[in-house]
């Protein structure tokens, strides 16, 4: 069999989600090498796999689709390799095979997913992603990322059974399983929506990331700001593109984060946030639904997947190094950490889209198919979430880190693998932002752009500069607010809360209603049974036993009684 | 085996804690006043330049507001202002104390 048949009769995918399970089996250096290969050679399948590849199964007398290849789910497949690879080098000096097989079952979850071809395959390896990588957060072994981790468990298979709901009704309604555009047109694919926002964490919806991923570990926070939205993103792009109520879920989306992360503490969790304002850039491209704007969210994820990770790992390093993530008790750690804060700084201008630097040439897609499609309002919204995302991402996770006060805190570089996995993740946002042209041939449209014109390069930089003189104005007078020890009310609230709360009052109504009903009941039936014994207790009229003497009079005065009554007869 | 333990600070920095104005320890560009300064002024002077850029260039518009002498500088600036007065007033409402949720636990 040629390599070439054999990447076509494979879903992918698999490589990595049944590689994985071997990993126990292996130690030290060739376990490194091991997990290494792992998404190497799913990439390399993926290179010999050709557009419109189909694999397909009958079973249960469904048609399944096991692998359907075409443009958009090769680009997405691409980076899920790349950021999987980046990913395992950075975890390379864990010693725990429980976070290794855990993070790279999920890659395969992640990207199997991309290839399934109809709505049943998919339903697995949705499911797939969240109990593969919800080891990512219980490894790292405290009360509250084990608490964390059941939250995120709970919302991410609710969001599989709302999808397998979606899917019987759907089926109902057209017979078809076939995952393909989906759009708004029943409550079977209002359902497929709910489930794919859940994991596109749209707003109300969002709270399980912020939640969650800065409750991993070091390594798994990683992991798992690659896969689980982006699948989502892939999801709504493929079902939903051009659904107009994404514009305004999308645009609402890039601007809610952004508060809660100049006012969150745990710099992971301000990353959690601005993960969720970027998301929101995609989900608007893909409402929008032009080929410039579905062009424009690929890109963006591509780019976004690479970005978030490097700032991700940043931050993990020097959580790994301090053992504190958290803003006000950092500060100054660019003496000792000095390349960890340079790729850090990297991946803060790839994410606030400054030219040369990958963001630029992604977001610049999406921004652009909003105006020139008459979405005004959104397009403000946009330039305002865009100034935000500088803000709190791009200028205040470097400057409270690295900079800032100096916090005394000294300590060591990051290890060697973490900066090679930094140092790969910054020179893609580089190389990316400087040359894009073969980042958009792989689009699934034609790409009639050009990032570098003097007014875009011009307006980017004036928004931005100027964005980061408000910014430094408003710490030179005193005016930002200082990072505080505290926890941020989100919709979290509701069921961390708010609704344990009420699930306990109405416990207690219940007993306190029960209690007074077994006093009163108790009271009544004392009544009851003391007015019986009264009666015909031993001592009561009714049941008194009576002499026989007393017999015999009541006898001989009713004979008496009768003769006298007989003589007057 | 967790991976988060934080690790020993090196030996060779001695106590574990150093503030900033311990003599043994390299002065920093940055840890002078008047050159954070200069970092605030050399971003007053790009921003000037960026502005000026709107005169020599003649932007390309889609919409009719970004034809508006520097809006993206304007925009930028009191976008940020807004967003972080507006998220400062937000504290008041959202803030809890750090282990308000673990109280129940």
């Amino acid at each position: 069999m040629t390599a070439s048949a054999l990447a076509h009769s494979v879903p992918p995918g698999l490589v990595m989600l049944i590689g994985a399970l071997l990993i126990p089996l292996f130690r030290g250096h060739i376990r490194s090498a091991y997990m290494l290969a792992l998404p190497v050679i799913g990439l390399l399948q993926l290179l010999l796999l050709d557009s419109g590849t189909h694999l397909s199964v009958q079973t249960l007398g469904l048609q399944l689709d096991l692998l359907r290849v075409d443009q958009l789910s090769l680009v997405f497949g691409y980076i899920f390799h790349i950021a999987a690879f980046v990913s395992v080098i950075y975890a390379l000096h864990v010693n725990d095979a429980t976070q290794h097989v855990s993070g790279l079952t999920y890659a395969g979850a992640a990207t199997g997913a991309l290839f399934a071809g109809d709505l049943v395959t998919l339903f697995v390896y949705w499911e797939l992603t969240a109990v593969t990588s919800v080891f990512l957060i219980f490894a790292r072994r405290t009360p509250s990322a084990y608490r964390a981790g059941m939250r995120y468990l709970v919302i991410q298979v609710g969001s599989g059974v709302l999808l397998l709901t979606g899917i019987i009704l759907h089926h109902i309604d057209t017979g078809s399983i076939a995952f393909d555009h989906l759009g708004l047109g029943s409550p079977a694919t209002a359902i497929i929506l709910v489930a794919f926002g859940i994991k596109a964490a749209f707003p109300l919806l969002h709270n399980w990331l912020q939640d969650a991923y800065p409750e991993a570990t070091v390594t798994g926070t990683v992991f798992l700001s690659a896969f689980t939205t982006k699948l989502a993103i892939y999801a709504l792009t493929r079902g939903y593109a051009g659904t107009e109520i994404l514009v305004w879920i999308g645009v609402t989306m890039t601007a809610f984060p952004i508060f809660y992360a100049v006012i969150e503490n745990d710099l992971r969790r301000v990353l959690a946030y601005s993960l969720n304002n970027q998301l929101g850039f995609m989900v608007t491209g893909i409402g929008i639904g032009t080929d410039m704007a579905i062009n424009g969210t690929v890109a963006h994820a591509f780019s976004h997947i690479l970005y978030k990770a490097l700032l991700f790992m940043s931050m993990g390093a020097v959580l790994h190094r301090v053992g504190t993530i958290k803003g006000s008790e950092l500060g100054g750690l660019y003496k000792s950490m000095p390349w960890t804060a340079a790729f850090c700084i990297v991946g803060a201008a790839s994410i606030s889209a400054f030219p040369l630097f990958s963001g630029f040439i992604s977001k610049a897609l999406i921004i652009t198919a909003a105006a020139e499609n008459g979405y005004f309002i959104s397009w403000l919204i946009l330039l305002f979430a865009s100034a935000g995302v500088f803000h709190h991402s791009g200028i205040k996770i470097p400057y409270f880190a690295f900079f800032a006060h100096d916090s005394g805190k000294r300590c060591a570089e990051a290890p060697w693998n973490m900066l090679v996995a930094m140092g790969i993740a910054a020179a893609f946002c580089i190389g990316i932002g400087v040359y894009p042209a073969p980042l958009y041939e792989i689009l699934p449209f034609q790409v009639d752009f050009a990032p570098y014109t003097p007014t875009h390069v011009l307006t980017q930089l004036q928004l931005l500069l100027f964005s980061a003189l408000a910014f430094a104005v408003l710490i030179r007078y005193g005016v930002y607010p200082p990072e505080l020890r505290s926890t941020n009310l989100d919709v979290d609230w509701l069921y961390r809360r708010l609704g344990p709360t009420l699930i306990k009052r109405v416990v207690a109504w219940i007993d306190h209603s029960a209690r007074l009903l077994k006093e009163d009941t108790k009271g009544q039936l004392k009544d009851f049974v003391d007015g019986v014994t009264r009666h015909h207790g031993p001592e009561g009229a009714m049941a008194r036993t009576w002499p026989t003497g007393a017999t015999v009079l009541w006898v001989a005065i009713l004979l008496g009684a009768f003769l006298i009554a007989s003589f007057y007869a | 085996m967790t991976q988060d333990t934080p690790q020993q600070p090196k030996p060779a920095s001695g106590s574990p804690k150093h503030t900033p104005s311990d003599n043994k320890e390299r002065v920093y560009w940055l840890d002078q006043t008047k050159n954070v300064d200069k970092v605030f002024y050399g971003l007053c002077v790009l921003c000037g330049l960026s502005v000026a850029g709107d005169l020599l260039i003649h932007r390309h518009v889609i919409l009719e507001i970004e034809a508006i002498f520097a809006f993206y500088g304007f925009y930028g600036f009191v976008a940020c202002v807004g967003l972080v007065l507006a998220a400062k007033e937000l504290r008041k409402f959202l803030k809890r104390k750090e282990n308000y949720y673990d109280d129940d636990s």
